[in-house]
């Protein structure tokens, strides 16, 4: 069974239409590296793929599940990475993440939440407040995510690489591929080259107007 | 039952962090209410046959100019997002948060209110009647006004139109709080005005919440 099907999906925003019959068929273990110019609805796609936006026409089913239909069982499994980082900048990095697990009921210890934090370059400041880091270290915060739901079958990744130093870039793309070496299927975007040792399959979207 | 404990603490402890926000609301309905009878005189007949309306006018007021905060941040800063992709339905999410913020709202104004009660010179029956309308109606403003909550919260400075939306909607309740006040004024009962604003909330709690859901996913796309 596919991890992801998209069928013939099309988005019209303000009367534009961005894109068209798109089709896109992911097993475990596939990457899809979604491609194109700014506007020319990377973003867009990516949210259609989750849920979070609807298609004009079109269908997506994530492990069999119709996401716009069945939100809760689809989104099993999923995890979306998107421009806003779904953290709160008032509460400490340790929190949000506490928070975020038992929300998604991901089963992690403190012990472990700090451990993936220390991991991200983050010791020291678990306590203190989101909004007191920068921005790369609001980008780690949220990016622990990846690191700590373990039993995820679906990573959609908008521009993850955004605001992070080449060091956590390169531990980020080691993670993608580690992910997809145990059976994990990613659909990401990104500005930027990616060097993941890892085949890739490219779907690129041409901006129109 | 974990993920909704989790969103209640979360709610909690990000209201706890923004206590000058939530004083707002709170010093506007004691200000107003401290304010009327400094306009219109000290007479007690006066101020007891206005207390009813002005107290409720106030709750209705203060509890609006909290409301926009509802899903706002949650908004922003993508925590929405991730509710609406948590294996928990949205609409038992909204719920938990519709309650947490009426417990944050409410709370302190019922704690307030003897003294603004004496303010106004209620009696002891004025007194109970509006605590019980209070109780049953503040809620049905919250549920409903997630409503309109949920349908503006993608625009910018959403606030009037929410006011807007959401006062016309308001005013059976406060005709039936301030008739039910009024009656326990005349010591006459008012049974039916407290039983029609409790079918009015249960009706709200019913399907507010399928509605406050639709209306983020419809923000959110």
């Amino acid at each position: 069974m596919s991890v992801l099907l998209a069928q013939q999906l099309v988005c019209e925003k303000s009367d534009r239409q961005l894109f068209s019959d798109i089709n896109i068929e992911l097993s475990s273990g596939q990457l899809l590296y979604v491609t194109g110019e700014n506007g020319a609805g990377k973003t867009s796609l990516l949210r259609i793929l989750v849920g979070l936006s609807a298609p004009a026409t079109g269908k997506v089913h994530i492990n069999g599940f119709d996401i716009h239909k069945d939100m809760p069982s689809a989104s099993q499994g999923l995890l979306y990475f998107g421009h806003k980082q779904g953290i709160s900048q008032l509460l400490s990095a340790l929190e949000n993440l506490q928070f975020w697990c038992q929300q998604h009921d991901v089963k992690a210890t403190e012990e472990a939440i700090n451990g993936v934090l220390a991991e991200l370059g983050l010791t020291g400041l678990e306590d203190i407040a989101v909004k007191n880091l920068s921005a790369g270290q609001q980008r780690r915060v949220a990016l622990a995510k990846l690191w700590l739901q373990q039993d995820a079958s679906l990573w959609v990744l908008d521009e993850p690489f955004t605001a992070l130093d080449v060091h956590l870039i390169a531990e980020l793309e080691a993670k993608i591929t580690l992910f997809l070496k145990s059976g994990g299927t990613v659909v990401m975007t990104s500005h930027q080259k990616l060097s993941i040792d890892y085949p890739i399959s490219n779907l690129h979207l041409d901006y129109s107007w | 039952m974990v993920a909704l404990k989790s969103v209640f603490l979360k709610d909690l402890a990000l209201a706890y962090r923004q206590r000058a926000e939530l004083m707002q609301p709170l010093m506007f309905f004691v200000l107003v209410i401290t304010l009327f009878p400094l306009a219109i005189g000290p007479s007690p007949e006066t101020l007891q046959r206005i207390g009813g309306g002005v107290i409720w006018v106030a709750a209705i007021l203060s509890l609006l100019l909290g409301m926009e905060r509802m899903f706002r941040d949650d908004f922003a800063d993508g925590s929405l997002e991730q509710y609406m992709l948590s294996p928990t339905p949205l609409y038992m999410i909204v719920v938990v948060k519709v309650f947490t913020h009426w417990l944050m709202h409410i709370v302190p104004l019922f704690l307030i209110s003897p003294l603004l009660a004496l303010f106004l010179h209620l009696t002891f029956d004025m007194y109970v009647a509006l605590m019980l309308t209070l109780l049953l109606g503040t809620p049905l403003i919250s549920f409903v006004g997630a409503i309109g909550v949920a349908l503006t919260v993608g625009l910018h400075r959403g606030g009037v139109l929410l006011a807007l939306l959401l006062i016309p909607i308001f005013i059976p309740l406060l005709i039936f709080a301030t008739s039910a006040i009024e009656s326990a004024s005349m010591l006459l009962p008012y049974h039916p005005q407290l039983a029609i604003i409790a079918a009015l909330l249960l009706f709200s709690v019913a399907l507010s919440p399928m509605a406050i859901a639709y209306s983020l996913k419809v923000s959110q796309n």
